[in-house]
């Protein structure tokens, strides 16, 4: 471990929130399966340290832009496991209304502005949420992330120095799981280093164990309360590494089943369960005990899928344009 | 021939006979629209390439990064498809930006925020998101700009679902639609044709707003109904006036809107006059003037009294010779002849 240890409570609902993470798509895995939920399904399982630890630097209202790998990112920020759940199913309880589905999580409330399906689409977006505070003089944060194969994307590069341009505070979160799709990281860039690409921006910029939830959050502070402060955008790398398939129709033949299983030594849930439980921070049967609460959560989220409203037909064409007969969110 | 220019003008001033006002040029009513956002509301800024110290690339912004500093006209990298990114996220956050695009054809290395982002966060996110961004950008040719500069579009546009596509044609238009865009809660892109910037036309007193969901009527006749927009107005406009002479009485409407599309206008005027030509600056195939066209004979097939013809651009890029610049766009002879081919028919 790279940081030192949290106090117990917090230390349990880290590991809390990565196993939520991990059992919310342990069942989507399942209801999958089952045909219950379409679509693309992208998976976040190996990763969960990298949401939860950023998360814990930011406040409720500092903006998060994800991308379609988003059930995490959703989850830390306080989008509710059935609301998810339900967008999943295609119901109108979810969390977009069952128009997005599982790459499109959406909460206007929560400052959550979606899981962006476009590689490199919401780095853009994410400088203009934080302009839209830099202009406004609210000290917040927005947080972007995005994975790896997004830098060699021109919107990754146009948007690194738009922000570092303007001095904008957004925290770039660069999800290295090494692979874009199946495309390895050397296979498509020439400088693999990509703190140093990050830092020819003149932004500060530095490479974090994706798999350890504590040198995340130790590292997420540090940027956030940097760039707070008025010390512009700043990069991490979260070196991580996805367990599952990119997605539920990848056969998995650009990598080896021995790398995979090298990496899930370093699961952050176990080697963080570990940690606590040698600090005596977590009591032998505690995960147990998580793992029952959580259990009874995405059970009664999934009930409320199941049972969750089709909205009628009729409605297709809402949302394309603002509809003024509607009460909306929107103040003009 | 005459210009379009000259025909522009006298269509302002035909527009605004009953009424007082100033001649002012397309450029002014532009800058004025900007100038008034900006001073109206705090959260209306500029951002775009070149548009403070330059003072825009057709000198649109002229004076305003002197008078609203340059937190509110920003000059952005030649980034297009950050800083329209960058619109959208402002606009989520608050914001009514008015991002400036130089032309139309540079306006497709930001096609991805403007199609993936700002036409669908609003249906994705099942109403959460609104965008009210616009987004202004020259197009068009008649310039001898060649095939990188001169394209016209905002045809292209009009097939998105979840913008709005505006096409200013008179200084009115210049002068008012921006405001109108700016309240709307939504997406929308004004598209200036680039012949225009200099044309004068009479600005008249006491309209203060114009509505950006209808198309307008500009010459009131019963023969034949001339459909168009834009930069191709002042030809149509022209057209008329030839083919009055000949004893043909041409409506002109003027759409102003590609999208939504006032189809009912169009539909008035063709029940009317039982024959219509359409004038599109974009390309034929899978034009705006197919959707015209295809529109008309869905909902009015039986009113019509000859088939529906249509006068745009050769299906080129455009190129840089002077002539064959001009025989590659729709001209005021060629509109001529569609609407005597179409009044050929027997009623």
């Amino acid at each position: 471990m790279t940081a030192n240890l949290p106090d117990r409570a917090h230390g349990q609902r880290l590991l809390r929130e990565m196993l939520r993470i991990r059992r919310f798509e342990d069942a989507c895995v399942e209801l999958y399966s089952a045909a219950k939920i379409r679509g693309f399904l992208h998976l976040y399982i190996g990763e969960e340290a990298v949401a939860v630890g950023v998360s814990q630097a930011l406040q409720a209202d500092d903006a998060v832009v994800s991308t379609y790998r988003d059930h995490g990112h959703a989850l830390t920020r306080g989008i509710s496991a059935a609301a998810i759940m339900a967008e999943m199913f295609g119901k109108v309880e979810g969390c977009s209304r069952g128009r997005g589905g599982s790459m499109h999580l959406f909460d206007v409330e929560r400052h959550f502005y979606g899981g962006n399906a476009i590689v490199a689409a919401g780095l853009p977006v994410a400088v203009g949420l934080a302009l839209a505070d830099h202009l406004q003089h609210r000290p917040l944060v927005t947080t972007c992330f995005f994975g790896e194969g997004a830098v060699a994307e021109g919107e990754f590069h146009e948007s690194m120095n738009l922000a570092a341009l303007w001095r904008l505070p957004v925290l770039f979160c660069c999800e290295n799981n090494l692979y874009a799709m199946g495309t390895a990281l050397a296979r498509s860039e020439a400088e693999t280093n990509l703190a140093v690409k990050a830092a020819s921006y003149e932004m500060p910029a530095w490479s974090v164990d994706g798999m350890d939830v504590l040198a995340v959050e130790s590292a997420a502070r540090g940027a956030v309360e940097a760039i707070r402060a008025g010390g512009g955008p700043h990069f991490l790398e979260l070196r991580t590494y996805r367990f599952r398939a990119h997605s539920m129709y990848d056969p998995e033949r650009y990598r080896d089943k021995s790398e995979v299983e090298t990496w899930k030594l370093r699961d952050p849930i176990t080697t963080f369960t570990e940690t606590l439980q040698g600090a005596g921070l977590l009591e032998a049967n505690g995960l147990e005990a998580m793992e029952h609460e959580i259990a009874a959560e995405l059970s009664a989220a999934i009930e409320a899928a199941e049972a969750g409203t089709l909205e009628p037909v009729d409605q297709l064409t809402r949302f394309v344009h603002s509809d003024p007969t509607q009460p909306s969110e929107f103040v003009s | 021939m005459r210009s379009a220019e000259s025909s522009t003008a006298e269509l302002s001033t035909a527009e605004s006979s009953k009424a007082e006002g100033r001649t002012i040029t397309y450029r002014e009513a532009m800058r004025e629209a900007m100038h008034d956002a900006l001073t109206r509301d705090e959260r209306v800024f500029l951002m775009g390439e070149d548009v403070g110290r330059y003072g825009g690339c057709f000198a649109v912004s002229m004076g305003l990064l002197e008078e609203f500093g340059p937190e509110r006209i920003r000059d952005t990298p030649l980034s297009e498809s950050a800083f329209v990114g960058a619109g959208i996220g402002a606009a989520l956050g608050g914001m009514r930006p008015i991002v400036e695009i130089m032309t139309v054809n540079f306006s497709l290395l930001a096609l991805d925020q403007i199609m993936n982002n700002a036409a669908t966060l609003q249906h994705m996110s099942g109403g959460q998101c609104h965008v009210p961004l616009v987004i202004r950008m020259t197009t068009g040719a008649g310039r001898q700009l060649a095939a990188q500069h001169s394209h016209s579009l905002e045809g292209w546009y009009a097939h998105i679902p979840g913008i709005k596509v505006l096409t200013p044609a008179t200084v009115t238009d210049a002068r008012w639609m921006l405001w109108t865009a700016l309240e709307d809660p939504d997406p929308v892109l004004i598209f200036e044709h680039g012949a225009l910037y200099n044309e004068k036309g009479l600005l008249p007193d006491g309209i203060e707003s114009v509505d950006i969901d209808k198309a307008a009527v500009r010459r009131v006749g019963g023969d034949v109904s001339i459909v168009t927009y834009g930069g191709s107005l002042g030809k149509a406009m022209q057209a008329a006036e030839e083919l009055a002479s000949e004893g043909v009485d041409a409506e002109v409407i003027d759409l102003r809107t590609l999208r939504p599309l006032d189809t009912a206008t169009i539909l008035a005027s063709v029940t009317k006059t039982h024959r219509m030509v359409i004038v599109d600056e974009g390309w034929r195939s899978g034009s705006i003037s197919a959707e015209i066209s295809a529109r008309v004979v869905e909902e009015a097939f039986y009113d019509l009294a000859a088939p529906v013809a249509r006068v745009c651009t050769a299906e080129v890029p455009i190129p840089y010779a002077r002539h064959m610049e001009e025989a590659a766009l729709p001209q005021v002879p060629g509109i001529v002849a569609a609407a005597r081919a179409v009044m050929a028919a027997p009623d």
